[in-house]
């Protein structure tokens, strides 16, 4: 089991709203609530225009890969075994980006643009980690 | 008030880093301070002004002082990764021409190889990324590169070309660990780390120590060095995590190096060297159209070009930089000590003739931080 020895994120304040929602199986995002701009992590600010009026809305999941990259060395030595593995940034449908890790990722399909979507990993009890997967569109 | 060549660096010096040699991240720091103020003229007791950050000390500026016996009365200790030594220089301007300190000693150390290589660091990691195990920085250099290559059209063989440039300076440089030639095609053979970068891509990992020590422009004409004027100097922050990065490709890293050119009243066309933040072959790339010496998006040409090998149109990294001549987590204050050599004409086979003006620009942790300077030996 080398989940335990895994980084486990520690939010403090208005950062655990990301992770409660997370373990409720929900991606959210920020979105200002004069502005109208989003975030992409939550925080107790606008860094658009400055506004403290922010609020939490639900994403679909759904979106494209920004960049992406397969790493062959671990990031850390609780991924010694999950080597090769790739990491994404998504731009999400609702204009907020994440970075996470793609699973059952076909490393050599991967590009800038591909389709991919959220899904959540229930590690335990406290902890589920929003992961995306490619996108099988139907053609 | 413009601090234009208000001060000057009057004492520079690097630490001895062979294997093996025996000294703590302060100790490096510390063997490099005295060399520099030696190199000045001047000794310790004349130090009122330490600006100065680490990869080992959650409060460096004390902790060097202690380790110097210093107590100075102003103390700067500004972290933006491995460009801060550049911001210093700006800062220490200020604080001089200002009367805060007359005599400012920026200082570093690293046992970054001793440590086994891997990138020592105080750094937190935000709650968004750290569950993911993305390796810092090298992972975020990967995905950048994978969208500069998707954007631009960039190819590995040109990234690798800049890997290929910076050897062949270092085969210039008797003090440089490796100086036999690479080939584009080693680079792109060596072992990829991430996608798409590979061993050579990245920049060496070593130890170091390197110092410099600042006065007025005034106090500088009665000491032994030919001053080397702070001409002009400028900074900003593009982000702090790669999940926040506002575009992958572009950075703020023209306007740190345009407030310093600026203030210098100094063309980028009139630069004699360059001394550009290389942690990587892409960070390289991005920052060199960033800065101007080449149109956003043509840096894979350029590169590959020849143009900042030896004999090209621009003298960059003449030590070798980061990528082939010494990278010991942070690079910046050995791209301020590249520039002192070629300005005070030490530079051996080197050398650039006639160097009068150059540009100095350091980035932090993932072009996060940028900070420039244009040091002369004309006000």
């Amino acid at each position: 089991m080398t989940t335990t020895s895994k980084p486990r994120p520690t939010p403090r304040g208005e950062e655990a709203a990301y992770f409660d929602a997370a373990r409720e199986h929900r991606l959210v995002f920020q979105r200002c609530q004069s502005c109208k701009a989003t975030a992409n992590y939550v925080r107790a600010i606008c860094p658009t225009c400055g506004s403290t009026d922010v609020g939490i809305e639900d994403s679909a999941g759904r979106g494209t890969v920004h960049a992406f990259t397969t790493q062959l060395l671990p990031g850390g030595p609780g991924f010694a075994d999950d080597v090769p593995y790739t990491l994404v940034l998504v731009d999400l449908d609702e204009s907020f980006r994440v970075l996470a890790d793609l699973v059952d990722a076909d490393h050599d399909q991967v590009r800038v643009g591909t389709r991919v979507e959220v899904l959540f990993d229930d590690v335990d009890e406290e902890l589920t980690l929003p992961r995306f997967r490619q996108v099988k569109e139907a053609s | 008030v413009s601090l234009r060549s208000k001060v000057a660096i009057v004492g520079a010096a690097e630490a001895d880093w062979p294997r093996g040699h025996g000294r703590s991240p302060l100790g490096l720091a510390a063997q490099a301070a005295s060399r520099a103020v030696t190199d000045a003229g001047l000794t310790l007791a004349d130090v009122d002004g330490v600006f100065t950050t680490s990869a080992y000390h959650g409060f460096p500026g004390l902790s060097l002082c202690e380790y110097l016996g210093l107590a100075p009365r102003h103390l700067d200790t500004t972290a933006m990764g491995g460009c801060s030594f550049i911001s210093h220089l700006g800062h220490a301007a200020a604080a001089i021409a200002t009367g805060q300190c007359e005599v400012a000693l920026v200082a570093y150390g690293s046992t970054q190889r001793s440590d086994g290589g891997k990138l020592v660091s105080l750094s937190e990691k935000l709650a968004f990324e750290e569950p993911y195990g993305l390796i810092h920085p090298v992972g975020a250099f990967g995905m950048i590169a994978h969208r500069h290559m998707a954007t631009y059209g960039t190819t590995s063989a040109q990234l690798a070309s800049l890997a290929v440039s910076a050897r062949a300076w270092a085969g210039l440089n008797p003090r440089a660990p490796y100086r036999d030639p690479l080939t584009v095609a080693d680079v792109l053979s060596s072992r990829t780390i991430t996608t798409p970068l590979h061993k050579f891509d990245c920049c060496l990992v070593t130890d170091g120590g390197g110092a410099v020590v600042l006065t007025s422009a005034e106090r500088a004409r009665d000491l032994p060095q030919t001053p080397v004027y702070v001409r002009g100097a400028g900074e900003t922050v593009n982000h702090r995590n790669v999940l926040d990065m506002p575009d992958l490709t572009t950075t703020r890293a023209g306007e740190a190096a345009g407030r310093a050119l600026a203030m210098a009243d100094v063309a980028l066309a009139d630069i004699d060297t360059a001394h550009v933040y290389d942690a990587f072959t892409i960070s390289l790339l991005i920052l060199l159209e960033d800065l101007g010496f080449c149109a956003k998006g043509e840096g894979g040409e350029y590169a590959a070009s020849g143009a900042v090998a030896p004999g090209g149109s621009l003298a960059l990294n003449p030590s070798g930089g980061g990528l082939s001549y010494c990278h010991p987590g942070m690079l910046g204050i050995f791209l301020i000590l590249d520039a002192v050599e070629q300005l005070r004409g030490n530079a051996g086979d080197r050398q650039v003739d006639g160097a009068t003006t150059s540009l100095v620009h350091g980035m932090g942790l993932t072009l996060a931080a940028h900070a420039s300077a244009v040091l002369s030996t004309e006000v």
